[in-house]
């Protein structure tokens, strides 16, 4: 009797890989429909930049808060130089600056000599960087990782995101024709 | 008419796929020996109709087919022959293909070398691999057709292969790693075929083990590639990012080490059974699961060309399908394979199984890592990302016990040994090899560090182990050489593959803790100093590329005031894509590298330049290639060949032989 019941048990336990890839499927699929992920979640969509005072990259005395940024529209790029993606990104950022695109980066979860590194080499398409080290700033603006872009328009509102790299195809397609949108805008 | 052609051929494929899926798994249950034997047929038909099919893409890329919607966005008419080839497996469609062609191959050389299975067993095999290519074969045909044509109005020219993939080293890279992913297809079909069965012995296992150590072979010589590439491509002097494609390709690879390890113990010990049919279940699965983390687009990488929602919901349906059956199989099924051995706590098959755990844990560690931000982002925790600490802090102590590990079961004897047999053998090994580290840690470098010393301790530890075991096992011999000449091949293997770890280790530890760097800004005839080398900078020319412009550097580097080498790092600028590349300069040694990348012009003809040194950085790819190796030569043992041939001689006597011999005896050869 007692037995039956051991046999019974470690049956059991021959069901747990199943039963553990299920779980796992059922993550993934979520994973596969989180809404549009690329996009930021509809809440958080046309909510102002989350309050922060952080200090320049380059000049670490000076300190930014939502508030010194408004007036503009201009993109909110994170980047880490820790992140491969970021440096394919990168070039292009380069360009759209030359463009005099108004691009702001926030340096996420970075040293910041490496950051400074990074800039030093490559070119630099920001018209500052924002020292986000310890990802709180992130955190409030719901980043998934590097590199995502918001646009935030005129009154410090976020009005787009996205996730991943911005090319041609990104900028042409979808930011462009909202930068120009949101450039006509008065305050 | 070519590309219609190629996709004509695909949709033949399938159906025999679905065929050879159907027909050889009744012909086993109902013991029709000619349906039974139709797999292989079947098989080579698939292959071949899978071959065509490719042939005509490629032949679509050499001929500037821009008709073609894939070959349009993914060449240029400028593109080198060369790329034109490789530009195939570019992007998601013909990467696709090649895939499937890569499976078909080894449903081929399967049903090849199958002669020699018992009917039941090698028609079930090759049935399990029909399925697996029917999924695929499916999966292209609906949602990635490589043949779409963009008619009536097709583009004057391509929009050019992606400047990353123009390269010596992505040509080789994707067909290698297909080469395992899919190669543990067979080691799954296997597995399947033996639940099936309800049976598994020794025999069983050593069938399955050949096809899962070059399967793994393939994949670690893919990995090394991968990497390779990052390393001088991305101009970071990296080699390992621990970004999620690279990830996809590590687990599997983790879980097929694990797989091999305890195939060797269900071959000599008829043990670990069932958990040896769940680890070639998993190692497959985490392959499925690789494409499907590079081909949804779950997770953002640099990797992730295209992804689309609809592929992915595809590839998921198809890996719970998969994946779930079997499963579900070996729920049902896994109590009628017990073994009933029992072994003794100090012992190899103990080291095997902690081998075991700390492979599948390091494989869990990656695992949870990946999945970690869309985990926390699924349960609506806010956001998370995992960078390479995490992993780094992790994996790399894990590393350090399998290696010491490994040191203690290679010693070890099956079944039991004693712990003062053990402490007799290894103290000496143990004293230098700690001795070896700390000296070497001290010594080496401006500072101790000790990740690097206690990684260097471990390359002694396993060199060391490996010669003791070498000379315990000749000492009895008349001779060293009589002695060695005794040893088997897959002995000879299995040291080599082991050795290799230990050389990879080494470049890991030293290009890790060790390697120097230095960003500047450089005028002509400026000359700048790191390490023991002096690097001049000569200036920058343009050159032209057949369809890139280039600024190319010249470096000359000195040591004691003697020229070692000219480098020549280049900044390209693709012309069609306008994407801007760096190629850099490497000086390759076997103690270091120099390795120099051009930045960004500064005016006046100065250049941002950044210069590296790197200290037995070859080591880590020279590890990979002593590993794949030592599986192939493993492989190359005659146990695998004599009882086959011998099988075949006698199922060529009872089905009729269709002069099968002579291909056998080829096949075996190749193992």
């Amino acid at each position: 009797m007692s037995n039956d019941k051991t046999v019974k048990k470690s049956r059991l336990k021959l069901f747990l890989p199943l039963a553990f890839f299920l779980t796992f499927c059922i993550l993934l699929y979520v994973g596969l429909f989180l809404e549009d992920k690329k996009e930021l979640p509809s809440a958080l969509l046309n909510d102002p930049v989350p309050e922060f005072s952080l200090p320049k990259l380059k000049q670490p005395n000076e300190i930014v808060t939502q508030e010194t940024l408004k007036g503009q529209v201009y993109l909110l790029n994170v980047w880490g130089s820790w992140c491969p993606a970021c440096k394919v990104e990168h070039p292009y950022l380069v360009k759209l600056a030359k463009r005099g695109v108004r691009i702001i980066g926030l340096s996420y979860k970075d040293e910041d000599a490496d950051a400074l590194r990074w800039l030093q080499r490559l070119e630099d398409p920001y018209t500052f960087n924002i020292v986000d080290k310890d990802g709180r700033l992130g955190v409030d603006l719901g980043v998934y990782g590097a590199p995502e872009t918001f646009l935030v328009d005129k009154k410090g509102i976020i009005r787009y995101k996205h996730v991943g790299i911005v090319d041609q195809r990104v900028w042409v397609e979808v930011l462009k024709p909202k930068y120009g949108q949101l450039q006509k805008e008065v305050l | 008419m070519n590309p219609e052609l190629g996709l004509f051929a695909l949709i033949l494929a399938t159906c025999l796929a679905l065929l050879q899926s159907v027909v050889p798994l009744v012909g086993s249950y109902t013991g029709r020996l000619r349906w039974m034997n139709a797999g292989r047929s079947l098989a080579t038909g698939q292959f071949i109709f899978t071959l065509l099919s490719f042939s005509c893409l490629v032949y679509a890329f050499l001929a500037d087919d821009f008709t073609v919607k894939y070959v349009a966005s993914n060449s240029n008419s400028l593109l080198p022959a060369i790329y034109k080839v490789t530009a195939t497996w570019g992007g998601h469609e013909g990467s696709l293909l090649l895939w499937i062609l890569t499976l078909t191959g080894w449903g081929q050389v399967v049903a090849m070398r199958s002669g020699k299975l018992p009917p039941e067993l090698s028609a079930r095999v090759l049935s399990v691999l029909g399925m697996v290519s029917v999924g695929f074969l499916l999966f292209i045909l609906l949602t990635s057709n490589p043949f779409e044509r963009l008619l009536p109005f097709p583009p004057q020219d391509g929009a050019d292969l992606n400047p990353l993939l123009q390269d010596l080293g992505m040509i080789v890279h994707p067909p290698m790693l297909y080469m395992g992913y899919v190669g543990f297809a067979v080691a799954f079909a296997f597995a399947i075929a033996a639940l099936m069965g309800g049976q598994l012995d020794s025999a069983w296992a050593r069938w399955a083990r050949p096809w899962t150590t070059v399967a793994w072979a393939f994949l670690t010589a893919g990995i090394a590639l991968g990497s390779w590439w990052a390393y001088y491509e991305l101009g970071w002097g990296g080699w390992w990012f621990w970004d999620p494609v690279e990830n996809a390709s590590l687990m599997p690879w983790l879980a097929g080490t694990a797989l091999m390890h305890s195939l060797a113990v269900t071959e000599k010990r008829g043990l670990f059974k069932s958990w040896t049919l769940l680890l070639a279940i998993a190692t497959f699965s985490l392959s499925l699961f690789g494409t499907f983390l590079v081909r949804s687009g779950v997770l953002t990488s640099v990797h992730a060309f295209a992804s689309d929602p609809m592929r992915g919901l595809f590839v998921l349906g198809y890996l719970m399908l998969v994946v779930g059956a079997s499963l579900t199989l070996f729920a049902f099924k896994a109590p009628e394979i017990r073994s009933k051995i029992t072994f003794n706590l100090l012992s190899r098959e103990t080291l095997l199984l902690v081998n075991n755990v700390l492979l599948i844990t390091s494989c869990a560690t990656v695992l949870l890592g990946t999945m970690f931000p869309l985990l926390v982002d699924a349960l609506d925790l806010g956001m998370v990302s995992v960078g390479p600490p995490y992993f780094n802090m992790l994996f790399v102590p894990m590393a350090l016990m399998l290696a010491f590990a490994l040191g203690i079961g290679i010693m070890l004897n099956w079944k039991k040994g004693t712990v003062s047999w053990l402490v007799q053998q290894l103290r000496w090994v143990f004293v230098v090899s700690a001795l070896g580290g700390l000296a070497f840690g001290f010594m080496y470098g401006d500072s101790f560090v000790i990740s690097e010393a206690l990684g260097i301790g471990m390359v002694f530890w396993i060199v060391l182990v490996i010669l003791k075991d070498i000379y315990n096992k000749t000492r009895n011999a008349n001779g060293l050489f009589a002695g060695l000449k005794k040893l088997k091949p897959s002995y000879y293997g299995m040291q080599l593959a082991h050795f290799g770890l230990a050389v990879t280790f080494v470049g890991a530890a030293m290009s890790g803790g060790y390697s120097e760097q230095k960003d500047l800004r450089m005028n002509p005839g400026d000359i700048a100093e790191l390490g023991e080398y002096a690097f001049r900078f000569d200036g920058v020319e343009q050159e032209h590329g057949p369809n890139y412009m280039a600024n190319a550097g010249t470096l000359t580097v000195f040591k004691n005031q003697e020229k070692v080498a000219t480098l020549h790092p280049e900044k390209r600028v693709y012309a069609v894509q306008g994407m801007p590349m760096t190629e850099a300069g490497i000086d390759a040694g076997l103690t270091r590298d120099l390795y120099v990348a051009l930045g960004e012009p500064l005016g006046d003809d100065a250049w941002a330049v950044r210069l590296h040194i790197k200290p037995f950085v070859r080591f880590l790819w020279l590890g990979a290639i002593f590993m794949a190796l030592g599986g192939l030569l493993a492989v190359s043992d005659k146990r695998y060949r004599v009882r086959l041939k011998k099988k075949a001689a006698n199922k060529a006597a009872v089905a009729k032989g269709k002069a099968r011999k002579g291909k056998t005896a080829v096949a075996g050869g190749r193992a």
